[in-house]
C-alpha cells in the first residue's frame, strides 16, 4: 500500500542525503567540526584635503587580497567624487576625481579584512623579472665591493641577505656601505640600498609597506619591510637583522618606493588609517571556508553566494531544524503550543536576545500585551482592529522595554526589537481566547510549552557544531526530510498520551 | 513508563497520532469534511434526511445584520447562539429567558444586547473557527432538558456522544456539565463523562478531569447505573449519520430533548479520545471487530444489531 510508497521515498531521500553528505566528508574533504574561528579586521582609510577650487585628483594605495588576508567586503564613501581603482605591479589604487572642489573634504576606504588560518600561501608559478636600474660608475663600483665583501662570508642566499644588512647597518665600518646609503642613513635608505645591491646578484627584492593589525587603533603608522623572491614566493627580511621572518600581523599595502598617498589640485591636510578587530564571528567563518575550499566546488554550493546570502541562508538552514523539533516535540511527546511554528520563529529571534533574556522579555512582552488585551475586551472591540490595538501595542511595549533596559544599562534589552511582533500579537490573542474560554491554567500551561518548545528548539538552532553542519551539508536536510515524512505516519501513543490515559492501564479489553 | 505503555497497547487504547493516521486520513474523505465542519450544512443535510436536529432561528453572516438583532431575537423567549464553524463547543452562548430587555444565560447572568452583538461579531470574524476563516453565527431552538439527568446535571444540558465507525456505533458516553465546566458539556472543560452501554443503554464508569468518580460533584447522586431514555433511536439516529455524512470515522452528539426527543446536535469528523477513559475502554479493539464484520453489515438494522451484540459490556 501507500506505506511501502513512503518506506521507498525515505530510504531514497536518506540515502541521497547521506550518500552526498560521505562523499563531501572522505573524497572531497569537508570537515564536520566548525574551523577555528579567524581574525576580523575592519580598516578605515580618511583622506582630508582642502580644495582650491580646480578639478582634483587623489590616488592612495589600497589593499589588495595578500596571502594570508582576504578582503571581505570594501566600500568607498566619496560623495560626488569619480572613482576608478586600478591594479598595477601587484599594487591596488583608488583613484578619485573631480572636476571642481573647494573647502575642506573628506573622502573613505573601507575594508574588512580577514585573515586564512589554515590556508597554504599560493606558489607564484613565475619569477619576477629583476629590476635594471641605471647606475653611475661610482655606485657601481661601490655595489660591486660590498657585493664581493658579502659573498666571502655567506654560503646561501639566507646568509648573502643577512650578512648584506648588516653590513648596511654598520655602514660607518664598511665604506662601500656608506657610499651607497650617502648622508644620513635611515631604514628607507637602507632598503633601497639593499634592492640595489640584491637586484645586482640576480635575487628579486622589493620594498612592502603595510599596518600591523595586531592593536585597535584610530591612527595607524605604516611600517616597512623588505621582501626577497627565492623558492617561488616572496620572504620577509627583517631589514635591521637582515632575518627572514613571517610577520604575524602586518598586511601590505603597498609595495616599492613611493607614497601611499597623491594629490593633485588640492591642498592636502592628512590621512588617517584606523584599525579595528571586529567582534562580529559568524560572517568571516563564511568566508573563511569558502576561500579555502577549490572553487570548483564552490560553484556548485551555498558558498558561491555572496557572503551576505551565505549568512542568511545558515540562519535559514537552521529552520528545518526547529521544525523537526517540533514535530517530535508535537507528535511524539505531546506538547500543545500556540500556533504550530510559533515556537521556532521566537526561537530565532532568541538568537539575538540568547536565552535568559529571551525568555524574560518574552514573558513580559506576553503579560503585559495580555492584560492590556483583557482590557480591550471590555470595550468590545471588533476582531481586525483589535488585532491591529494589540500589535501596535506590542510595538509600543518593545520599544518602552528598550528605552527603559537601555537606561538601566541593560544592553541586552535592546534586541527585543528582533521579536516577531506580528508572531507575539497573535500568540496574545490566542492566549487570552484559551484564558476565556478553557479557563487560566491551560493558557499557561499552552504558553510554558510553547517558551519551553522555543527554548529547546533555539538550543539546537543555536548550536554551532549543528550549524556548521547543515551549512556545509546542506544535503543532510534531506535526511531530516526523510525522517519527517515517516513520522508523519508514527501512530504510536504520544508520551503525554500515556499519561492522559494511564487510568485505562488495568482495563481489560472488553472485546 | 515502559509498563504503562505496554498495558496502554494491551487495553487497545487509540492516541491522536493513530486515529489520525489509520482512521480519519483513511475513512474521512477531505471533500466531506465541509459538511460536518460547518455546522448550516450539517443542519441542511440532516433536515433533507429527515433526521431531527433543533431548529435554526436564524443565521447571520454580515456585520449589519446586528443591527437588527433585537428584531430577531423577539419572537423567542430562549435560544442558543453557536458559530458555525466552531470546535469543542467554544463560541456557544445559551440564553434561557429575558429580563427587562436583558438576556439570561444558562449560568443565571444577565447580558445586554450589546453583550450578545459582541459576541456574533467576534464569532463572524472567526475567532472560534477553525483556521480563523471568517465564519457565521447560528441561531437555534434552545434544547428542553430531560428529566431523565436531572439529578446528575448542573445547569447545561447533557449530550450523548457516539463514536460510530463505518455506521456501526462503536462506543458511547454521556457528557454531564459540572459546575466547574460552566453547564458546559465538554469534558475538558470540567464536565463529566460518563460511559454508556452500547447494548442497554445504561450508564457504566464516569471520569471527572480523567479520574474515574461515581458521583456527580455538585448533586451529589450516583451517575452510573443511569438508564438512558430512547436508546434505540439514539443508536439509530448515530448509525444513520453514516449514510447522512460518508464520514467511516465520526462522533455524533445527540441531545434528548424533553418535548422533541433525541435530537442531533452536530457531527464531529475528529471525534475526540476522552470517550475511552469515560468508558474505561480502549477503542482499537471494537474498531477492528467492525473491520473484521464490515462484509456481512449491509444495512443500518444488522449493523445496530451487531453493535448491541459485540459491544455488550454488561450482562
Amino acid at each position: 500500500m501507500d506505506k511501502r510508497h513512503l518506506f521507498w521515498l525515505v530510504g531514497t531521500l536518506t540515502s541521497i542525503g547521506l550518500v552526498i553528505a560521505i562523499f563531501k566528508w572522505l573524497v572531497l574533504g569537508f570537515s564536520f567540526h566548525p574551523e577555528a574561528i579567524s581574525d576580523l579586521w575592519e580598516i578605515e582609510f580618511k583622506v582630508q584635503f582642502q580644495g582650491k577650487g580646480g578639478p582634483v585628483k587623489i590616488e592612495i594605495y589600497i589593499p589588495s587580497n595578500v596571502h594570508p588576508y582576504t578582503i571581505v567586503d570594501e566600500n568607498f564613501v566619496s560623495r560626488g567624487f569619480g572613482l576608478t581603482t586600478i591594479r598595477k605591479k601587484g599594487n591596488r589604487r583608488a583613484i578619485w576625481s573631480k572636476r571642481e572642489s573647494s573647502g575642506i573634504q573628506g573622502l573613505y576606504y573601507r575594508a574588512a579584512i580577514q585573515k586564512l588560518t589554515s590556508a597554504q600561501q599560493p606558489a607564484s608559478i613565475k619569477t619576477p623579472k629583476v629590476e635594471q636600474f641605471e647606475l653611475d660608475d661610482v655606485t657601481k663600483a661601490a655595489a660591486e665591493g660590498l657585493i664581493a665583501d658579502i659573498r666571502v662570508h655567506s654560503a646561501d642566499t639566507d646568509t648573502l641577505v643577512a650578512q648584506l644588512m648588516q653590513q648596511l647597518s654598520l655602514a660607518e665600518q664598511n665604506s662601500n656601505a656608506a657610499l651607497l646609503l650617502g648622508s644620513k642613513p635611515d631604514l628607507e635608505k637602507r632598503i633601497d640600498a639593499a634592492i640595489l645591491v640584491l637586484n645586482l646578484i640576480d635575487i628579486p627584492a622589493r620594498v612592502v609597506h603595510g599596518i600591523d593589525l595586531d592593536t585597535t587603533t584610530r591612527d595607524a603608522r605604516f611600517s616597512t619591510w623588505l621582501q626577497i623572491h627565492k623558492e617561488l614566493r616572496w620572504w620577509y627580511i627583517n631589514p635591521d637583522t637582515g632575518q627572514q621572518v613571517e610577520p604575524e600581523s602586518f598586511i601590505p599595502i603597498w609595495y616599492g618606493k613611493d607614497e601611499i598617498l597623491h594629490v593633485k589640485g588640492a591642498r592636502k591636510q592628512g590621512l588617517r588609517i584606523s584599525v579595528r578587530k571586529s567582534t562580529q564571528s559568524s560572517l568571516q567563518a563564511a568566508t573563511l571556508r569558502g576561500e579555502i575550499i577549490s572553487p570548483q566546488l564552490l560553484s556548485f554550493s551555498l558558498f558561491s553566494l555572496p557572503v551576505q546570502n551565505q549568512e542568511v541562508y545558515r540562519i535559514l538552514l537552521t529552520i528545518p531544524l526547529g521544525a523537526f523539533l517540533l514535530v517530535i516535540l508535537r507528535n511524539v511527546v505531546g506538547v500543545k503550543t500556540f500556533g504550530t511554528f510559533m515556537p521556532v520563529l521566537i526561537a530565532l529571534s532568541f538568537r539575538e536576545t540568547q536565552l535568559i533574556w529571551g525568555v524574560m522579555l518574552f514573558c513580559i512582552v506576553i503579560a503585559s500585551g495580555l492584560a492590556i488585551r483583557f482590557y480591550l475586551e471590555q470595550l468590545k472591540l471588533l476582531l481586525v482592529p483589535r488585532l491591529g490595538a494589540v500589535l501596535i501595542i506590542v510595538i509600543l511595549l518593545m520599544a518602552a522595554i528598550s528605552i527603559l533596559s537601555h537606561k538601566l544599562g541593560l544592553e541586552r534589552g535592546l534586541s527585543v526589537a528582533l521579536f516577531p511582533m506580528v508572531i507575539m500579537t497573535m500568540t496574545i490573542e490566542r492566549m487570552s481566547i484559551v484564558w476565556e474560554e478553557r479557563g487560566a491554567t491551560e493558557a499557561i500551561q499552552q504558553g510554558i510549552g510553547s517558551l519551553l518548545v522555543a527554548a529547546i528548539a533555539f538550543l539546537f538552532m543555536s548550536n554551532v557544531y549543528l550549524e556548521h553542519v547543515l551549512f556545509v551539508f546542506p544535503e543532510l536536510l534531506l535526511v531530516i526530510l526523510a525522517i519527517t515524512l515517516l513520522l508523519g505516519r508514527y501512530s504510536g501513543l504520544r508520551l503525554l498520551e500515556i499519561r492522559r490515559f494511564r487510568a485505562l492501564a488495568d482495563s481489560k479489553s472488553d472485546v | 513508563m515502559f509498563k504503562l505503555l505496554q498495558q496502554l497497547r494491551q487495553a487497545g487504547v487509540l492516541g491522536i497520532n493513530q486515529r489520525n493516521c489509520e482512521y480519519t486520513l483513511v475513512y474521512n474523505q477531505r471533500k466531506l469534511y465541509p459538511l460536518v465542519d460547518d455546522k448550516l450544512k450539517t443542519k441542511q443535510l440532516a433536515r433533507q434526511a429527515r433526521i431531527d436536529i433543533p431548529d435554526l432561528y436564524a443565521v447571520i453572516e454580515f456585520e449589519r445584520q446586528l443591527a437588527d438583532l433585537p428584531e430577531i431575537l423577539e419572537n423567542y423567549a430562549d435560544f442558543v447562539i453557536k458559530p458555525a464553524h466552531g470546535s469543542g463547543g467554544d463560541g456557544i452562548i445559551v440564553i434561557v429567558g429575558k429580563h427587562k430587555g436583558m438576556y439570561r444565560k444558562a449560568n443565571g447572568q444577565l447580558v445586554d444586547i450589546v453583550a450578545l452583538r459582541h459576541h456574533i461579531s467576534n464569532v463572524m470574524s472567526g475567532i472560534y473557527s477553525l483556521g480563523g476563516q471568517p465564519d457565521k453565527a447560528l441561531i437555534e431552538y434552545r434544547v428542553k432538558f430531560d428529566p431523565v439527568f436531572e439529578h446528575i446535571s448542573f445547569q447545561g444540558i447533557p449530550d450523548i456522544r457516539i463514536v460510530v465507525f463505518l455506521g456501526v456505533p462503536v462506543m458511547a458516553m454521556v457528557r454531564l456539565p459540572t459546575r466547574l465546566s460552566d453547564g458546559r458539556a465538554n469534558l475538558h472543560q470540567g464536565a463529566i463523562g460518563a460511559g454508556i452501554d452500547i447494548a442497554t443503554g445504561k450508564t457504566l464508569t464516569a471520569v471527572l478531569s480523567n479520574k474515574i468518580v461515581t458521583e456527580h460533584p455538585d448533586t451529589g447522586n450516583n451517575v452510573m447505573d443511569v438508564e438512558v431514555p430512547h436508546w434505540d433511536k439514539l443508536l439509530y439516529l448515530a448509525a444513520s449519520c453514516y449514510e447522512l455524512t460518508g464520514l467511516g470515522y465520526q462522533g455524533v452528539d445527540i441531545v434528548l430533548d424533553r418535548d422533541l426527543g433525541p435530537l442531533i446536535l452536530e457531527i464531529n469528523a475528529r471525534p475526540g479520545l476522552n470517550i475511552q477513559i469515560a468508558n474505561h475502554a480502549g477503542l482499537l479493539p471494537r474498531l477492528n471487530r467492525v473491520k473484521q464484520a464490515q462484509a456481512i453489515l449491509a444495512d443500518i438494522d444488522d449493523r445496530i444489531r451487531f453493535a448491541r451484540q459485540a459491544f455488550s459490556v454488561l450482562h
